[in-house]
């Protein structure tokens, strides 16, 4: 592939239609540089996206892409991955699509550690479905379904990611543009599942968790001893409720993708026009 | 026809019945008789009881018949169980120093062979070997010559290493000498051996087989019986022809796990039975919209809900017609015996990638865990041919570009077919989505668009209704009055049930249909017919109501679920019936 490529190139001809100041442009942007400054090309990238003004991303960036089913996006980016691990795959998707209705996924994705990045567009809402709850909204947020607040502490999905056997756990913010791209880049390069939370704002229906709450409250690990290397640091930022935080809070530097665990490094869309060789071997194990 | 002979091996879960079972189907196998089996599970009373039956003929056998000549009781129960079955010649095989064993009654005329399992078993290296020693007795009993069991024991044990196979011929050979000793009688059986070759197999594994051969590179599933065997076959297998196999987290997971491969490229399939398909539902419009080719296998169950898990039935039909929201155009493809099964499974994935859309493949329980002897030539690896449709690469992606330059994987045809590019071709980048799109896969509410992409996805399923074969299977006799329709499974009791009907000087033409949808136009024969019977496993007729549907003409029906599957000779009574009734009224 051409080493020319500009981040530019990941851009589709479709206008975004995210609201003015919507986090998710930032996000979205911080995702191409990051995927052009690796290396890839449109061609040889695949973007799964879930369902939700986040999901609109696949609309939104041009490569080979997904848009599928809400809540079922890391699986549909397993498949892709599993049978072409020449192509680089990226999942993203909304906190209520990865935390909510695709919870399940998450915990299994980061346990399969497949070598792909996850992009969640955490916003702390339901955005596209005109501002409910979602997992992570806070205890004391009043949404339309939750008049008085959930009264439900949120997800913590560092701390499930960690307790699932992550492998690589950081958490970036959409408006923090160098940094956010430095992070995904991170997540791109590492050998195994790259999970990332962005604090991307959502500047219709959430007047709490705003740019200038992550402003104010963001400390970021790289200015800190914090180790990334080391899981006990990682447990203590992971459980602190304090404070925000941003950067690459663990990251396994051992990290046995998937495909090297089980052998799949073939490109599976290669296949004779007739059965495979040998085939009849398996007729003769029936005798 | 040669006389059939009937056995079987019943106890309680944990009695190593299947596997006994199966040593003794694979050497009358490699004796070249032909073998159909089936497995028994809790029909009266309460659970715990299963038996592993074995029919074998040296002519074809295709069905189950109630009728049991040979049994290994190693319950009182597994001959309670089998009452209806036993018969005056019949012999029972057990152990009269088991606990359980030592006040059983044998019935009426039959003879009770009573042998020392365990004790013969631990003389020849270990009680584990009892079931073992009641095979050789079986060989006895039946005439049956002890070598072609020697050789089902090495295959069975081979890779335990020889000591375990010596012991296990010296313990089938303890129990033939203590029923040739002990009990000086003739018995009325006598098991010749051929030399014919053959292969013992079951529905989910010709199924497994089928996609291996068809090019299947990639398996994702969520353990479900009946249809966990497809992935436990393939599990091992398919990464020696560069496939893998995922177990996912749920049914969810696993299509669309198969999904994405499918997109990246694979012949990508996922099984499942009832609940799964319940949530596989959910993707089944995004496989459409996006036009992804995959193969979906349903192994039916006992519904609805769980059911009755372990037993038989039919009852799905209306689902994958029908199943998920909007409409889903998909094929629905019914194997009829179990090497058809082999078969269906490489035209499934043809034509998924032909016409770029869900197939469903769907078998039964009784099927699944049914094995049945084929000769070898039946799964012809060189007669395999795989067509993966339209798809371009760098050289020919030019012709298939938008005025703007982006690649249309949604182009507007006249056959509804578009060009699929795999990832990593170059200039090909494009999404495929839920959404309603134009040809380039962006989304649209464009009215126009709309129409002409709903159109388009219809006009494959014309296109292939046109161009593909979608003929019944027909046997007995052409001109007859009585015309029996079925699908699926049913076939093979079918095939015997006609035989006997013939013998009474009763006419049946029968058409066994492996396609529900597109599925063939059967008009001119219902209207040939005097008599049309539709024979299906469930309680509504599901197929008897398209039939119908399709011809505009009343039916009668021949239903069972029970859960258990038909017999020939059930059968055959249950057609005369309902002729007799369609007479009288
Ligand atoms: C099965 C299903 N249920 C519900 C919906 C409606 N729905 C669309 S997006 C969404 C939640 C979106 O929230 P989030 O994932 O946080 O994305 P955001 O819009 O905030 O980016 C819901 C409930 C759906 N599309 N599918
Ligand atoms: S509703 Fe919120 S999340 Fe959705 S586009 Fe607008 S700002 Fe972004
Ligand atoms: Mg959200």
């Amino acid at each position: 592939m051409s080493s020319d490529i500009r981040f530019t190139d990941f851009k589709s001809d479709k206008q975004p239609t995210w609201c003015p100041g919507c986090g998710d442009f930032g996000t979205m942007n911080g995702m191409m540089k990051a995927l052009a400054e690796t290396g890839n090309d449109p061609d040889n990238t695949f973007v799964v996206a879930g369902i939700g003004c986040s999901g609109k991303i696949g609309t939104y960036m041009h490569s080979y892409a997904l848009h599928g089913v809400h809540g079922r996006a890391l699986p549909v980016g397993t498949g892709v991955k599993m049978a072409r691990p020449d192509i680089e795959v990226m999942v993203a998707g909304g906190d209520g699509d990865g935390y909510s209705i695709g919870a399940g996924h998450f915990v299994h994705a980061v346990r399969r550690n497949v070598d792909m990045t996850y992009v969640v567009m955490d916003n702390r809402i339901y955005g596209l479905t005109k501002g409910q709850a979602s997992p992570t909204s806070r205890e004391d947020f009043e949404t339309s379904t939750t008049p008085d607040g959930p009264k439900q502490p949120p997800v913590n999905p560092h701390a499930l990611a960690l307790a699932s056997g992550a492998t690589f756990i950081a958490q970036s913010f959409s408006s923090d543009a160098l940094r956010h791209q430095e992070i995904i880049q991170k997540a791109v390069e590492h050998d195994g599942f790259g999970f990332v939370n962005v604090y991307s704002p959502c500047v219709t229906f959430n007047d709490v968790d705003t740019y200038d709450y992550f402003r104010d409250s963001l400390v970021d690990l790289k200015e800190t001893d914090h180790d990334p290397t080391d899981r006990g640091d990682a447990k203590d930022v992971i459980l602190d409720s304090e404070k925000e935080h941003q950067g690459v809070i663990y990251q396994n530097e051992e990290s046995v993708p998937y495909h090297e665990q089980h052998g799949v490094d073939e490109d599976m869309s290669v296949i004779p026009d007739g059965a495979p060789e040998g085939a009849t071997d398996l007729v003769r194990e029936f005798y | 026809m040669a006389a059939d002979f009937n056995w079987a091996v019943g106890g309680e879960a944990g009695d190593g019945i299947d596997s006994t079972g199966k040593i003794f189907a694979q050497a009358l196998s490699r004796a070249g008789r032909h073998v159909f089996t089936s497995k028994d599970f809790a029909s009266r009373i309460r659970g715990g009881y299963t038996a592993y039956k074995v029919r074998t003929s040296v002519d074809k056998v295709q069905s189950v018949v109630d009728r049991l000549d040979v049994l290994i009781a190693l319950t009182p129960r597994t001959i309670e169980e089998n009452l209806d079955e036993l018969h005056e010649g019949s012999v029972i095989i057990y152990d009269g120093e088991r606990t359980t064993m030592q006040d059983v009654e044998i019935p009426g005329e039959m003879t009770g062979i009573d042998v020392p399992l365990k004790r013969l078993a631990e003389e020849a290296g270990g009680a584990i070997m009892r079931n073992v020693v009641a095979l050789g007795a079986a060989c006895e009993v039946a005439e049956f010559p002890i070598e072609n069991l020697d050789s089902a024991l090495e295959k069975r044990f081979a890779d335990k290493g020889q000591k375990l196979v010596d012991n296990n011929k010296e313990a089938a050979r303890a129990g033939r000498s203590y029923v040739g000793e002990e009990y000086d009688h003739e018995f009325d059986y006598d098991l010749e051996t051929t030399d014919e070759d053959y292969v013992l197999l079951n529905g989910d594994e010709a199924i497994g087989m089928g996609a291996i051969a068809a090019g299947c590179r990639f398996y994702a599933g969520y353990p479900i019986t009946p249809a966990t065997d497809v992935m436990t076959y393939l599990t091992g297998r398919i990464e020696r022809y560069g496939g893998h196999v995922v177990q996912a987290e749920d049914e969810l997971s696993a299509i669309n796990m198969a999904l994405g491969a499918a997109r990246g490229g694979a012949r990508s399939m996922t099984a499942t039975s009832g609940p799964g398909i319940d949530l596989m539902t959910e993707t089944f419009g995004l496989i459409a919209t996006s036009e992804t080719p995959l193969v979906i296998c349903n192994v039916m169950r006992s519904g609805p809900s769980t059911g009755m898990p372990t037993k038989q039935e039919q009852g799905d039909l209306n689902q994958m017609l029908y199943g998920g929201h909007g409409e889903v155009p998909r094929f629905v493809l019914a194997p009829t015996t179990i090497d058809e099964c082999f078969w269906k499974t490489v035209e499934a994935f043809n034509l998924a990638e032909k016409y770029q859309l869900p197939v469903y493949l769907t078998a039964d329980l009784s099927m699944a865990v049914t094995e049945q002897t084929f000769s070898p030539d039946t799964f012809d690896m060189d007669a395999v041919e795989v067509d993966r449709g339209f798809v371009v690469d760098e050289a020919d992606i030019d012709g298939h570009m938008s005025d703007s330059g982006g690649f249309q994987p949604h182009e507007i045809t006249d056959d509804g077919v578009s060009p699929r590019a795999f990832p990593g071709t170059a200039d090909g980048a494009h999404m495929s989505t839920g959404l309603e799109h134009d040809e380039q896969g962006r989304r649209t509410e464009d009215t126009e668009m709309r129409v002409a992409q709903v159109d388009k996805r219809n006009q494959k399923v014309e296109t292939a209704r046109e161009r593909e074969d979608w003929s019944p299977r027909e046997f007995g006799d052409a001109d007859a009055d009585t015309l029996v329709i079925t699908w699926g499974s049913n076939e093979g009791a079918l095939a015997e049930a006609v035989e006997m009907l013939d013998d009474e000087g009763l006419d049946v033409r029968v058409l066994s249909v492996p396609y529900v949808f597109p599925r063939p136009d059967l008009t001119d024969d219902v209207e040939a017919a005097e008599n049309v019977v539709v024979v299906e496993c469930n309680e509504q007729g599901q197929f008897a109501d398209l039939v119908e549907h399709d011809v505009l003409a009343r039916v009668d029906r021949v239903n069972k679920y029970n859960g258990v599957r038909f017999k020939a000779d059930e059968l055959a009574a249950e057609i005369k019936a309902t002729l007799a009734e369609g007479a009288e009224a």
